[in-house]
């Protein structure tokens, strides 16, 4: 089966700066795919290219079989997005969001319905959707945020440091929600900081300096650089940057 | 279209939830008529004036009586001299004083042409022209009439002052005003509520999304649009009704041309909001760039003729100077598109302009 996102000696450059250098990869259909790197290493403008929010300088890539320097319209209907930043209209309540959300992509009423109520079910907490996302706790809104990129049922969703600033609480229940989508096929694509999450994830890529220094499961990883933590790979790859935070 | 109605819904939501800014955006320009229509107002009322009649004759008491029967003057008593009013201007009495030279009915009979002396004090230059102004109306009415009396010739007297024949400022301030509440709210409310998108971090999330983000700005657009509609509403009824503005044109006309007002405002709006990405920065842009030179640049406030050359040529920049000059044709003289086509293709042509420009920093920056 083809992979559902494919790249090929993917490239960025910003001026001198080379953002992205040469990436290559694959991530199958289902997987959950973390994407590691330390500040700066070039995660999220390779992750803006697969979502068409950037053109590449060079190189390929495909999502869902779709071109992203060609096609990436196309691709827009097929993947969710959830940035850094926290991205939720705070003055809307958090059903006015869903169907916002829902409505540009064109779903129908009916089927918004469903979904809200999907989650309804879940969270049990129905008096939540009735107020506004502005005086939600974080945990929330970052759940609620994972709901709204989920509402169109995308191939693959980009989830980039979807738990940033929450307790671990909320970062287990927001885990749950994505193995959650992975066993309903989704294919989830995340960026972290937290090497515990890390472990979450199927299979992993750490980025130094715009290029990919590791690939690999988890476990695989620990023994090729024998240690039993994910920190202590990250580290002893993270170390080796040239480049600090410069994005 | 689905999409573009949940957009629209979603836009109407923030402006309705954010009640200060919806008060501000409605309340403002009801405000601001009144305060022009009666605090501010450029028309003068009891100014204080004298009178020195050197002649006491049948010519020069029914202009004085005329002066004395006018709501804009406050008739202090007549001057037996010159100095007379000398002496009140220097106590700060008066604010004018007429001067009839002697023998004034045998000069007009004579055909004499006397000379009637306003002397108004300038150290309130608004209200000395503006009582100057009056007093030239009331003295050449008379003239006129003097002359219909004993010529044969009648002139017509509709020809003098004929659009605001009592200086009225209320034909100058609502177009004015028009303009700029238009302005006001088509770029701020354009330009802020785009930035903000940009940095709440939601614009990630559009340009994401498969709703194209040309449409995500037009549906931007779509309350402010109302808004200013029904602001367009409210200044047209308290102007017509109140203040007594005169519409003569068609209201048609008067709405489409100001519908292409608020599309050049909205253009401008989202050129700006293109160049910056803090509301901050969008708010001061759009309040210097926009706010001051519709102000001193449409012609309600200053004159542009009195300005020097160079500044005349820069208000030919302001949006709001055209549309002043269109809206005054429909309100005022109830002129037809024949009469302003060329003033309404300079706004199209700054509408394209922006647009133009917007969407090639739009490319660009999606690059």
């Amino acid at each position: 089966m083809e992979p559902i996102i494919f790249t090929k000696n993917l490239t960025k450059k910003f001026g001198d700066f080379i953002a992205v250098n040469n990436i290559s990869f694959s991530v199958e259909k289902g997987e959950i795919f973390g994407f590691l790197g330390a500040n700066g290493a070039g995660k999220t403008t390779a992750m803006k290219m697969l979502c068409g929010l950037l053109v590449p300088t060079s190189g390929l890539g495909k999502v869902a079989g779709y071109d992203i320097s060609t096609q990436s319209d196309s691709i827009k209907r097929r993947i969710g997005y959830m940035s850094q930043k926290f991205s939720l209209y705070e003055d809307l309540t958090v059903r006015e969001n869903m169907q916002f959300f829902g409505g540009i992509y064109g779903l129908r009423n009916k089927e918004i319905q469903k979904k809200i109520e999907y989650y309804h079910d879940l969270w049990s907490n129905n008096e939540m959707f009735d107020g506004l996302v502005g005086s939600l706790p974080l945990g929330w809104k970052q759940k609620v945020a994972f709901a709204t990129a989920m509402m169109h049922d995308p191939d693959i969703v980009f989830l980039d440091e979807p738990t940033g600033g929450v307790d671990p609480i909320v970062r287990r229940q927001f885990w749950e929600l994505i193995y959650k989508a992975s066993d309903q096929g989704t294919t989830i694509f995340v960026t972290t900081h937290y090497m515990d999450e890390a472990e979450y994830c199927n299979r992993v890529s750490i980025m130094v300096d715009g290029e990919i220094a590791a690939m690999d499961s988890p476990k695989n990883l620990k023994i090729a650089y024998h240690t039993d933590t994910m920190d202590d790979v990250f580290y002893q790859l993270a170390r080796k940057a040239q480049r600090s935070e410069t994005v | 279209m689905k999409q573009f109605k949940a957009f629209v819904i979603k836009e109407f939501y923030h402006v309705l939830r954010d009640k200060r800014s919806l008060l501000l955006l409605i309340g403002l320009p009801i405000v601001q008529i009144f305060l022009f229509g009666f605090a501010l107002s450029n028309e003068v009322k009891n100014a204080t004036i004298m009178i020195v009649d050197q002649s006491k004759d049948a010519a020069s008491l029914s202009i004085s009586e005329k002066i004395r029967n006018n709501d804009n003057f406050h008739f202090v008593g007549f001057g037996y001299a010159y100095k007379d009013a000398h002496t009140a201007f220097m106590r700060g009495e008066i604010q004018a004083a007429v001067i009839i030279p002697p023998n004034f009915q045998k000069s007009i009979l004579r055909r004499e042409n006397p000379t009637i002396q306003i002397i108004g004090d300038a150290t309130d230059p608004n209200t000395a022209t503006a009582v100057i102004n009056y007093v030239t109306v009331i003295t050449m009415n008379f003239q006129r009439q003097a002359l219909g009396m004993t010529s044969p010739v009648s002139i017509d007297v509709r020809n003098h002052m004929l659009y605001n024949p009592e200086l009225k400022g209320v034909t100058n301030f609502v177009p004015g005003l028009m303009a700029l509440v238009l302005m006001l709210i088509g770029v701020l409310m354009t330009s802020v509520s785009i930035v903000k998108e940009k940095e709440m971090g939601t614009m990630e999330i559009l340009l994401v999304s498969p709703f194209h983000p040309l449409a995500a700005i037009i549906a931007k657009a779509v309350p402010y649009l109302l808004v200013s509609i029904f602001n367009l509403c409210m200044i047209l009824l308290i102007s017509i009704h109140v203040l007594g503005m005169p519409m003569e044109g068609s209201y048609f006309l008067l709405f489409s041309m100001s519908v292409l007002l608020i599309i050049t405002a909205l253009s401008m709006g989202l050129f700006i909001s293109n160049q910056t990405s803090s509301q901050q920065v969008a708010m001061l842009i759009s309040l210097m760039g926009m706010l001051l030179p519709t102000m001193l640049f449409t012609g309600f406030m200053f004159p542009i003729e009195n300005m020097p050359i160079p500044l005349q040529i820069i208000s030919n920049f302001a949006a709001s100077k055209w549309y002043y000059i269109i809206v005054k044709n429909i309100m005022i003289k109830g002129l037809g598109v024949a009469y302003f086509w060329k003033e309404a293709l300079v706004l199209v042509g700054m509408t394209i302009f922006f647009i133009v420009m917007s969407l090639r920093r739009f490319k660009m920056r999606l690059a």
